[in-house]
């Protein structure tokens, strides 16, 4: 659709105040804003569960956005604040506690508290090594929950009540569930681009850019970042929660590293440092992956290649496609 | 004292073997400045490729010497094809584009092999045990790992500081662009050091085939160990990860080892067998949180970094 575009120059077509970018993301806002009442039309109750686990999924991957993206802290550990948000819904449920509100706020806050240890000693490295430490963390947590007998150990726990809400929403009934899901999302989406525009944001992007530099006007990045670090921790422990309820099980797997990785290429194929990037990858890996294991046996085959060739020749992302403009 | 010192060559065998997937990830690191997430593949492919031209030739040390040779024509051509794109894009391009090829091969093997794993028997003569210390057995092949790895290592190290590749190698770790501009062929470079590291990854896999069974994703866990190994040395330094992959591999054996036992000691049975084991599995990824704590670099950070 839109032009070929020498970098950095906007491609200056649009209708109206509507560029493409703007357009395609009212579109996709608006599909997922409908996807129930075509899952009830056409009796697809299926696309309701694949749709429900899109958004869940693209929060957390907003969430490593906020980190990633804009202040430029590459985490190869975000599935572990999952698994922790997870975690802590199935094991308060295993334990009889089945109220939301005390079930959400604590697996908000475990996710947060574990980001801010895990922040506060991994901003010391940079580069590579704050890679791999994250990564280290998390494969501990791994482990943690694998050594956690009582819930489930390697095989996981079934959780056979959704977090209960006294009434107020079922959870149980599906539609409202993704609503609710929707609504996180629109309210996550919103809270980061407060954050991103905000005095507290352009901090962090421009530690991002230079840290140096922003130490030497006076701004003490550290303090900044490991606050970043724990906000998008708290919001991926919330998607946490929600999976859980989702899948109505928690297992260790949903920690692996590989799922780490997933949502890392959820975040590039989307477009890094754009708001609804996280999104769009989001949708676009987990559509792909199940169209291609309904054409295959083999979809890693076509994935695998074609996540290489994004890495290789789509700075930006699809936002950066769309948006005709290229990102470093 | 014999159990001790059982569980001490154990984990001697364990880093030396990380040691093999370690030096090559560390010179692609190194040199190349990048983030592969596909070398445990290679692992995987020496595994299965050392169990079907074991199975063809009859041979376990035929079978091991093609797989060997197949491993690093397989990294040179995937450094030919696909690799050397990656090298101008930043570190999240390669965690992106490696991660694609990890699940690209891990189909290519299903796809290939099947889902089953497959078995790599060894030769008779290496199933005895031998008796290293009075009363204490070993078994024969865990100490022809340790020998033959040992050996490796010395050969890394004369390539490395004796030989014209190994001194472009050195300079290319600690500036890519001048050794570049004195007119080293890089590309060419680049292509060697990849089949090398792949070469050893398969070599790593191909040895440690004979008492795993070879599997899809067999590559992945040792994968993040070798990272581990890696970044407690300090990226690019080989004798960095010589240091580490025996640090790690020792705290790894000697945790599962002794961990449980010693929680024993004023834990409950049921606490201490899974607090235990979590401890244990935790043990490598502790070791190098501190060591980052204590030296962001690495143990060896590599010069002019």
């Amino acid at each position: 659709m839109s032009p070929p575009a020498k970098p950095p120059v906007k491609t200056g077509w649009s209708i109206g105040i509507v560029t493409p970018r703007i357009g395609l993301n009212i579109a996709v806002i608006a599909t997922l804003a409908v996807v129930p009442v075509y899952a009830a039309l056409t009796g697809n109750a299926f696309a309701l569960t694949l749709f429900t686990r899109v958004v869940i999924l693209a929060i957390a991957a907003l969430s490593l956005n906020l980190i990633m993206g804009f202040g430029g802290m590459v985490s190869f550990g975000h599935a572990a604040y999952l698994g922790i948000g997870g975690y802590a819904v199935g094991i308060l449920a295993k334990e009889g506690i089945g109220s939301g509100f005390v079930q959400w706020p604590i697996a908000i806050g475990a996710a947060a508290l574990y980001a801010l240890v895990v922040g506060a000693l991994s901003l010391r490295t940079r580069g590579v090594y704050f890679i791999m430490i994250t990564l280290a963390f998390a494969q501990m947590i791994y482990y943690v929950a694998i050594g956690l007998d009582r819930y489930g150990g390697d095989d996981g726990l079934t959780i056979y009540r959704r977090s209960g809400f006294d009434g107020l929403i079922d959870l149980s009934n599906r539609t409202v569930f993704y609503y609710l899901c929707f609504g996180l999302l629109l309210v996550s989406i919103y809270l980061v681009w407060r954050i991103v525009n905000s005095r507290f944001g352009m901090v962090i992007q421009g530690a991002r850019s230079n840290e140096r530099r922003m130490r030497a006007i006076g701004f003490p990045t550290f303090r900044y970042q490991l606050v970043c670090f724990v906000i998008a921790g708290a919001m991926c422990g919330l998607a946490g929660a929600l999976l859980a309820n989702h899948t109505n099980f928690i297992s260790p797997a949903m920690m692996h590293w590989t799922r780490s990785g997933d949502l890392i290429v959820m975040v590039v194929l989307g477009g890094m440092q754009a708001i609804f990037g996280p999104l769009i990858g989001a949708l676009t890996f987990l559509l792909l992956e199940e169209g291609l294991s309904r054409v295959t046996d083999y979809s890693n085959l076509i994935l695998g290649p074609f996540l290489l060739l994004v890495a290789i020749s789509w700075q930006g992302g699809i936002d950066g496609l769309i948006a005709g403009t290229r990102r470093g | 004292m014999l159990y001790f010192f059982e569980q001490f060559l154990n984990g001697i065998q364990l880093g030396m073997l990380l040691f093999l997937l370690a030096a090559g990830l560390t010179l692609i690191f190194g040199i190349m400045d990048l983030v592969n997430l596909a070398h445990g593949s290679l692992y995987m492919l020496g595994a299965y490729f050392a169990a079907t031209f074991a199975d063809w030739t009859d041979s376990f040390l035929l079978g091991a010497l093609f797989a060997l040779a197949a491993t690093a024509v397989t990294g040179m051509l995937l450094e030919v094809i696909a690799v050397r794109r990656l090298y101008d894009r930043g570190h999240l391009n390669h965690v992106l584009g490696t991660f694609g090829l990890l699940l690209f091969f891990n189909e290519v093997v299903r796809l290939i092999w099947g889902p089953a794993g497959m078995t790599l028997s060894l030769p008779s003569e290496m199933l005895n045990a031998v008796e290293v210390l009075p009363g204490l057995f070993y078994p024969l092949y865990r100490l022809v790992i340790i020998g033959v790895t040992l050996a490796v290592a010395v050969l890394m190290y004369f390539l490395i500081m004796r030989t014209r590749l190994g001194m472009l190698i050195r300079a290319g770790a600690s500036n890519r662009e001048m050794i570049g501009a004195l007119g080293v062929n890089i590309k060419l470079l680049y292509t060697m050091v990849f089949g090398l590291g792949a070469a050893l990854a398969g070599f790593a896999g191909l040895m440690q085939a004979p008492i795993l069974t070879v599997q899809i994703g067999m590559g992945e866990n040792i994968l993040i160990a070798a990272f581990v190994v890696v970044t407690i040395g300090g990226i690019g330094s080989i004798r960095g990860a010589f240091v580490a992959s025996l640090l790690v591999g020792l705290a790894d054996t000697v945790g599962r080892a002794f961990v449980p036992d010693l929680l024993h000691s004023f834990l409950s049975e049921s606490a201490s067998s899974s607090l235990g084991r979590a401890l244990s599995s935790m043990m490598i990824y502790l070791v190098m949180a501190l060591v980052l704590i204590a030296r962001p670099e690495g143990l060896f950070p590599a010069a002019g970094k």
